[in-house]
């Protein structure tokens, strides 16, 4: 066991290629879901918050419950859509990156969506009235009050991205876990353990928690210099 | 020049969950003199002031300006006024985009209005890190800024110290000098008096009384008013 952490501490140590190599990988993935995930997502929420139509407590329900979507029903869905026979089978996207960047989009599409919805809302109930009063209603009450607490929804950014690189599943099932194309950190930890190759299993483990927590201190860093600058 | 007022509320009435906030009343306001609206806490002044200023729509009768699209010829200052997370200036920039002025003159505009209420030293301040006082001068060139017929205030000096107080007056009274018609709720008697030409006395959602200021305050005709400017003036 001891030889396993210090084995793993080595890899991450000495630069080993084939882990850093996985590493970037995953970033690239997870990140691209995350800017995609969060362009779709936050005017989504935004316009939940602030829209008045049918059915918006169905709506906020579903998207809710979405948060929880099992990621290996995501990898299903979006594999079905990829494969040779599948609607979108002609681009060949299969055992792609970009198929996995597709799945992690979907997956934290809701999160994003949601927890945007709830901090919109809660600042729409303060500036509702002063926007009104000054001829402001509608897309562009939203777009500001979407820019005013930006800092705010870094929170759900960060909750997406977090799921993202977390997750096992939709990455396994639409990436295929190829060595040196699809293969990601989680992917590669599930590998690796189950062939019994602690080490490397270990060493991504270790990298991928500390980034998970270097890049939510960042965030943290960032609310509070704007809590102070702004208000 | 073709002005929004007089403004009519014809058999106008709110209710909102079951209970009924403002009786259907009738009122007229004309341009020139300051009106303030008094009354207890409860007796209906901000939902009145809402309904004239469209925030609220009226459960029934109409709320009629004498030309249409109002809307960029009023301004409100509320009992708290919402910044924006930018700079004070930026939030005079924001009101004048929204009603419409072209890019080019906002920041000038903008400019002036800070400089109108004193505020120019914070213009490049983060608007939310200001004084409780600066926020509602700022609240005020964001109105000035946009030269409104009609100017609606909602309590504007409810949390503010007697110096704050004392700014913010002034600042209504140059809006008062340059021809913007003043519709003011307060529960302060001494502010009615410094601020008013004439008194709108709500009681329960009803008008229970409309005077000039200097026969309200020596001689209240309704009995609801006579004991609110008794209960407010005690040594009176």
């Amino acid at each position: 066991m001891l030889d396993a952490i210090l084995g793993g501490l080595r890899l991450v140590a000495t630069l080993d290629l084939r882990l850093w190599e996985i590493v970037a990988l995953s970033l690239a993935v997870s990140l691209s879901a995350v800017v995609f995930a969060t362009l779709l997502g936050l005017p989504l929420g935004a316009a939940i918050a602030v829209g008045r139509f049918r059915g918006r407590q169905a709506v906020i329900v579903v998207l809710n419950a979405l948060m929880g979507l099992p990621p290996v029903v995501v990898g299903l869905f979006v594999y079905l859509l990829l494969s040779r026979a599948g609607p979108l089978g002609e681009l060949g996207l299969l055992f792609t990156p970009p198929a996995m960047v597709i799945a992690q989009t979907i997956l934290i599409v809701p999160i994003i969506a949601a927890l945007a919805r709830q901090a919109v809302e809660d600042a729409w109930r303060e500036y509702e009235e002063q926007l009104r009063s000054l001829g402001v209603q509608g897309l562009r009450g939203a777009l500001t009050v979407l820019w005013d607490i930006r800092f705010s929804l870094l929170t759900a950014v960060l909750a997406g991205l977090g799921r993202a690189s977390a997750e096992v599943g939709a990455v396994m099932i639409v990436g295929g876990n190829i060595d040196g194309v699809t293969r990601v950190m989680t992917t590669t930890i599930a590998l690796e353990t189950s062939k019994g190759d602690l080490p490397l299993a270990l060493g991504l483990g270790m990298v991928l928690i500390a980034i998970v927590l270097a890049l939510n201190a960042a965030a943290q860093m960032i609310r509070d210099a704007a809590q102070r600058r702004y208000g | 020049m073709n002005g929004i007022l007089p403004l009519r509320l014809e058999r106008v009435s709110f209710a909102a969950g079951g209970r009924t906030i403002i009786e259907p009343l009738d009122l007229t306001l004309e341009a020139g003199a300051s009106t303030v609206i008094l009354g207890a806490n409860g007796a209906g002044k901000s939902v009145l002031m809402r309904l004239m200023h469209g925030l609220l729509a009226p459960s029934t009768g109409r709320v009629a300006w004498s030309t249409e699209g109002p809307r960029r010829r009023q301004a409100m200052v509320f009992q708290r006024p919402v910044m924006l997370r930018r700079s004070a200036l930026a939030n005079v920039v924001y009101a004048l985009d929204a009603a419409g002025v072209p890019v080019g003159q906002q920041l000038r505009l903008a400019r002036e209005a800070l400089q109108e209420v004193g505020l120019a030293y914070a213009a490049g301040r983060p608007a939310r890190v200001l004084s409780g006082g600066e926020q509602q001068r700022l609240a005020l060139a964001r109105a000035w800024a946009l030269h409104p017929e009609v100017l609606f205030l909602d309590e504007p000096t409810a949390n503010l110290d007697p110096g704050a107080t004392r700014e913010i007056e002034a600042v209504i009274k140059a809006f008062d000098v340059a021809g913007t018609k003043i519709v003011m709720s307060t529960h302060s008697l001494g502010q009615a008096r410094r601020l008013g030409d004439e008194v709108i006395f709500l009681h329960q959602g009803r008008v229970a009384e409309r005077a000039p200021i200097d026969r309200f305050f020596p001689q209240p005709a309704s009995p609801e008013a006579a004991a609110f400017v008794k209960g407010e003036l005690p040594w009176a």
